[in-house]
Order: C-alpha cells, then structure tokens, then sequence
C-alpha cells in the first residue's frame, strides 16, 4: 500500500500558502490587500509566499491599477487548481485511512 | 491583549501539526469562507430588527384600528386617509411609521454587526460585505421601485405583500455571500408575502410576522448557533 502522505504537496505544506490557495479556489481574483488582511502576515512573508506559488505556475499575477495606486491581483491557473485538489483528495485519503 | 494572545496560541498550535489532515481541512474550509462570505453577521442584529418591526407594527395597527381596521379590503385605506398621489401617501401616518422603522433595525442590525466584527478582527467594509450588499441591493431596489409604482396607482392592499417578497428573495440572493442560514429567513418572508397576497387588508399581522417574528427566531438561532460558542471558547481558551 503506497504512503498517503507521499501525495500530499510539498508546496502546501505551508499554512500561508494554503491559505492563498484556499483563498483562491473559491473567488475570481483576489487583491494583495485582501490577502494580507485574510490571512494576517506581514507584506514580506506574504509576498514571498506568492512568488514561491507563482514561481510553481500555481498562481498567476495581475498588476493594475485602481486610479493611481497600483492594485495586484491573483488568479489560480489551471495547473495550481489541479495540485490543489490532489492535495485535497491525498489530505480526505489519510482521514479515511485513519479511520 | 487577549485577542493577539489567542491569535499567537491558534497560530503555534496550527504551526506545529503540519501534517494533522483533518486540522488542514478545516483551515482550508475556514479560509473558503472567509474569503468568500461576509460572515460577522451577528444572531443580535436579527433581534434587534425584529423588535424595531413589532414596535413599528404596533404603532401601524394603532393608526389602523384608529382609522376603522382592516376591512379585508386594501382600497380602504385609500378613502380613509384620502390619498390620491404619491407625495401625499409619503407623508401619511404609515408611511412615517414605516420610514422610522426601516431606520432603526438599520441602525441597531449595523451596530451589533459592527460590533461583532470588531470582536472577530474582520474589516466590516471588504470584498466579502461589498459582495453581499450588491446581491442583496438589486432585488431591493427593483421592488422598491415598483412598490412605488403600485402606490401611484392605488394599490395599496399589495404593498405589504410585496414588501415580504421582495425582501425575501434579496435575503435568497445574499445568503450565497453570507450566513447561509438566511436563505431560510428568506424562504419564510417569500411564503409569508404570497399568503399576504390572498389576505389583503392583514398586511399588518404579515409584516409583524415576517419583519419581526422570523427575525427574532432566526437571530437567537444564529446567535445560539455561532456567537455563544465562540465567547465560551474564547473564556475557555484564556482561562
């Protein structure tokens, strides 16, 4: 029988980066702002967080701007949704094995 | 001091168990909804708009009973207060009545919301909140425009009916983005309104019912459901 934990992300290990992702999941797009607050860390800790999800091709980056303050904005692509729900389905795997 | 101190214990505790499956889960549901849900919507903000509805009814049966009654009839108020345009059913009795009422269960629904999210250390104007009044506004203000309408042209028995409806299918629309508990509060306000529609001249006792006794039961259900359990887990978790 294969090890559960073996399909479990490294990535997602995490809190942060969990909590982008979750984030993520379930809205369109989400600005850094709202992340910051959702999650409640530090700009640094949360950007660095971003850029080691968007360095995976987990996230995706839109810079914009809302008048003249710039407004970054996150998307989940399509390959971050699919490791997200392994995840998922490896994390409901080991509660099953459990019971 | 003490919320930072609970906030700094949940985060080491969750820190440590990396690989808790189910403790994951659970920090994945909670981050879902509360990136995507405005939910510091207190239990009390319900009650408190609930009394300010039956205060409101009970001054506007007053001015009924005063006035001769519900005859079964809604056209009657129409001869009784001799209201034949809009500017002038503005300034009538009820409608004053009505004005006020609306104004204090805003104000006391705000302030216990207000007060509940300060205590859950959530921003009450965000993403989630702007989500919810949106979804919430277009059912709204659609019926109140034509509520308006009907007042124009007379149909005055309709108003109270309407009222439910359209406030119950807002609460449909805007429990996507909220509690999801106040999609029920909004199935009872839409029953409640086409019963109302057969019952013409009982508007009153609907209103009563819809504006103040569902809001009541639903409030102290929310708030024995959501906010009880959390002042008890915070004494418990400081002590």
């Amino acid at each position: 029988m294969s090890n559960p934990i073996e399909n479990l992300n490294k990535t997602f290990d995490s809190r942060v980066r969990l909590g982008i992702m979750s984030t993520l999941m379930v809205n369109d797009e989400i600005s850094f702002n709202d992340l910051k607050q959702l999650i409640n860390v530090t700009d640094g800790n949360l950007a660095s967080h971003i850029k080691s999800l968007e360095e995976n091709g987990y996230i995706k980056v839109n810079k914009g701007f809302s008048g003249r303050k710039t407004n970054t904005t996150y998307t989940v692509t399509k390959v971050g949704e699919k490791a997200f729900q392994q995840h998922l389905a490896a994390l409901e795997k080991m509660i099953k094995g459990i019971k | 001091m003490s919320t930072a101190f609970i906030y700094f214990v949940f985060q080491s505790i969750f820190m440590d168990i990396q690989h808790e499956p189910l403790q994951e889960l659970k920090h994945i549901k909670n981050m879902m909804e509360r990136s995507s849900r405005f939910i510091s919507l207190s239990g009390l903000s319900g009650i408190s708009a609930g009394i300010c509805a039956l205060v409101g009814a009970w001054f506007a049966n007053e001015v009924i009973e005063r006035s001769g009654g519900p005859s079964g009839d809604g056209r009657i108020y129409k001869r009784d207060y001799s209201i034949d345009t809009l500017q002038e059913f503005m300034g009538s009795k009820l409608f004053n009545i009505a004005i006020i009422t609306l104004i204090g269960a805003l104000f006391f629904a705000f302030l216990f919301t207000y007060l509940r999210s300060k205590k859950n250390n959530v921003a009450i104007w965000g993403t989630t909140s702007r989500r919810l009044l949106t979804a919430v506004a277009i059912p709204m203000i659609a019926g109140g425009i034509y509520l308006l309408r009907e007042i124009q042209v007379g149909d005055y028995g309709l108003i109270a009916p309407g009222c439910l409806i359209f406030y119950g299918l807002a609460l449909v629309n805007g429990s996507k983005y909220t509690l999801d508990e106040v999609r029920y509060l909004g199935y009872g306000q839409i029953i409640l309104g086409i019963i109302n529609c057969w019952m013409i001249g009982y508007g009153v006792y609907f209103w009563a019912t819809g504006f103040g006794l569902l809001h009541i039961i639903y409030g102290i259900l929310m708030w024995y459901k959501y906010e009880r359990a959390t002042s008890e887990k915070r004494t418990t978790i400081s002590a």
